[in-house]
């Protein structure tokens, strides 16, 4: 069976379209509802989208196949729990031994130990430096690379050379132009040669990582105590196997601290994943909300436009009664008035997918987060237009397309 | 026959009361006829007119036309009945007003699905029939009374139905025009058409060939004019 020719749908895209202009405030007003919805749901799936990109992006430097053996994790969510973590051992140099000598599933192991002090080359200094303690294998387990000169060895581990590589950021200002390598800088009271310059690695959330200089840890811990707690890093060989990674180290580390077998982990295994974890935690709720804001805008919308056809039915009742005189069949009455809902509709979803393309460029110009209008929310927006427009057409469709003919010529 | 009714019977629901708009109407009505329907408000000639043009149904009776069982239909095929089988035209021309003269005849072509082309051509053979081609972009705010009128004659001719039916059709135009009106109607009756005029106007009845007048929605006299 055919539900409708060409030429029924051209007649109903031309009607459509005619009582559009001849009524254009009111289509206009009509499609508030419908854009403003589109708007805020385009815009924050766009935003939030753009968001996790960002986040994503910045803690990349963490390294997908990296963990972070530490007292503490990253995520802490209540003060109470941060109270107990306080009280967890340190990890220790002899952690970092042991877990070197008994993984099996690394690639590389460093350790890292930080603290900021002032470095000074000649007259010129920089305050609030990373000073960073680490190991050789900071180079792999970090992905750092030395784009001058070269990072230590581990005999230089070993013998406590007084050598550093420095960042980027250090470089640039310490030396502008000159070469540093084979410089020697203060830090603090204590004199470094420098054997390497980092390669430029950019901001983290608005923090550089090209501010630091890299030191052997047992330097570190000659000068500045070993009281502190350390972070062993370990990468794995390959991604896949980082669940397995993780268990090992728990039972490395457990081994380590002697714990008994009902005894809770007093140490805890980082992971980049886990800050991805909690950001999708707290923009979920948001997205929720605000999607929710979004899909009221547009229902209410819709009941504007379901408004609006009602009126549009009885305006035009003399000219469906015509049609059905001329021998207009109910269906093809239905058609031409979901037709002209699904118009009003799409208007709305076009406007409002215009504006959002035009938010979406300004924040990506003012702010440093890559905020796009995927292709699929285009597409999301024909949905829209096809659902709500049948959705709310359809009653006052059928309220036309049910009309008596008599009843409807009659019509003043 | 074209048209055969029997017993037709129409009946209204105003409030509680029931009201007998048609009461047993037994009309034949054969091919190329010039018929007009006469009688006072209140006659029945509208109902009569209502359930001659497949615009409403009957509440009792058989109504044949061309043989086809009309009473019993449903809203879409009686829809196609009068597609194919009724010319309206109307006392106040009912035409699409934001449509052009052209439009207007196209219409019943593209509910029966015509193809474009050839819709055009046959809307354009119309206009050309009532003396309007050159009129046939303007728009009826454009157009005279009579031109109008005109128009929808063009329209109910267009899909060259077995009836036309003029409801009133110089009720709204000046002695004069009607006068042109009634003359394009005596030619399509020439050319062989069937035509059903409803009027008050004895003047206008008088150019038919057979006048049936009503009264209390009964079929009080039917005699040659």
């Amino acid at each position: 069976m055919k539900f409708f020719s060409w030429s029924e749908i051209a007649e109903g895209l031309g009607i459509a379209f005619q009582a559009l202009k001849s009524n254009r405030l009111r289509t206009i007003l009509t499609t508030l509802g419908i854009f403003i919805g589109v708007v805020v749901i385009t815009v924050i799936i766009s935003v939030i989208q753009g968001l996790n990109a960002y986040v994503k992006g910045e803690i990349s430097f963490l390294g997908a196949d990296t963990v972070y053996i530490s007292r503490m994790p990253w995520t802490i969510t209540d003060y109470e729990e941060y109270l107990e973590y306080t009280k967890r051992k340190r990890i220790t140099e002899d952690h970092y031994e042991f877990v070197k000598r008994y993984a099996t599933l690394d690639e590389a192991i460093s350790l890292e130990i930080a603290t900021r002090r002032t470095v000074k080359y000649g007259s010129e200094s920089l305050d609030d430096v990373i000073i960073t303690g680490t190991s050789e294998d900071y180079v792999t387990t970090q992905n750092v690379v030395a784009e001058y000169g070269r990072f230590f060895t581990p005999s230089e581990v070993n013998f406590r050379k007084n050598v550093c590589v420095i960042g980027y950021e250090v470089a640039s200002i310490l030396f502008e132009d000159r070469d540093p390598i084979g410089e020697r800088i203060k830090i603090g009271a204590n004199t470094f040669s420098i054997i390497g310059v980092l390669e430029e690695r950019g901001q983290v959330f608005g923090q550089s990582l090209d501010n630091m200089t890299i030191i052997p840890y047992s330097v570190f811990e000659k000068i500045y105590g070993n009281r502190r707690s350390l972070e062993v890093q370990v990468k794995a060989r390959n991604p896949d196997i980082l669940e397995e990674l993780i268990d090992e180290l728990i039972g490395i580390m457990r081994r380590a601290r002697s714990l008994g077998a009902g005894e809770p982990n007093d140490f805890s295994i980082n992971q980049q994943s886990e800050i991805m974890d909690l950001y999708n935690s707290i923009t979920q709720i948001l997205y929720i909300v605000l999607i929710g804001i979004g899909s009221i805008s547009l229902v209410v919308g819709g009941i504007g436009i379901m408004n609006i056809m009602l009126v549009s039915v009885t305006e035009r009742t003399r000219e469906i009664g015509i049609r059905k005189a001329l021998g207009a069949k109910n269906r093809v009455i239905m058609w031409q008035f979901l037709v002209e809902s699904m118009f009003v509709s799409a208007i709305g979803v076009t406007i409002g997918i215009l504006i959002s393309m035009g938010i979406a460029m300004i924040v990506r110009s003012a702010t440093p987060i890559p905020v796009n209008i995927s292709l699929w929310v285009l597409f999301l927006g024909i949905a829209f237009t096809v659902t709500i427009g049948i959705f709310f057409g359809l009653y006052p469709a059928s309220k036309a397309a049910r009309l008596d003919p008599v009843e409807a010529l009659r019509y003043e | 026959m074209l048209i055969d009714l029997k017993g037709i019977v129409k009946d209204y629901q105003v409030g509680l009361e029931k009201v007998h708009a048609l009461c047993t109407i037994d009309l034949q009505i054969n091919k190329g006829e010039y018929v007009a329907i006469m009688g006072p408000s209140g006659s029945g000639k509208s109902t009569l007119m209502n359930i001659l043009g497949c615009l409403d149904t009957p509440t009792a009776g058989i109504y044949k036309l061309n043989n086809a069982q009309v009473s019993t239909m449903n809203d879409d095929e009686l829809a196609e009945i009068r597609n194919r089988e009724i010319g309206f035209v109307f006392q106040t021309f009912n035409l699409l007003p934001r449509a052009t003269a052209l439009h207007n005849v196209e219409l019943p072509l593209i509910y029966n699905g015509t193809p474009a082309a050839q819709r055009r051509e046959m809307a354009e053979k119309s206009l050309e029939k009532v003396g309007l081609k050159d009129r046939m972009n303007h728009r009826p705010n454009e157009l005279s009374g009579g031109q109008r009128q005109r128009v929808a004659i063009a329209r109910a001719l267009v899909n060259n139905p077995s009836i036309i039916l003029a409801d009133e059709p110089t009720g709204n135009l000046d002695t004069r025009t009607g006068d042109e009106i009634m003359e394009i109607c005596e030619d399509l009756h020439d050319a062989g058409n069937t035509i059903i005029l409803v009027t008050h106007e004895e003047y206008i009845a008088e150019h038919s060939d057979r006048i049936i007048r009503l009264r209390d929605g009964m079929v009080e006299r039917d005699e040659a004019a």
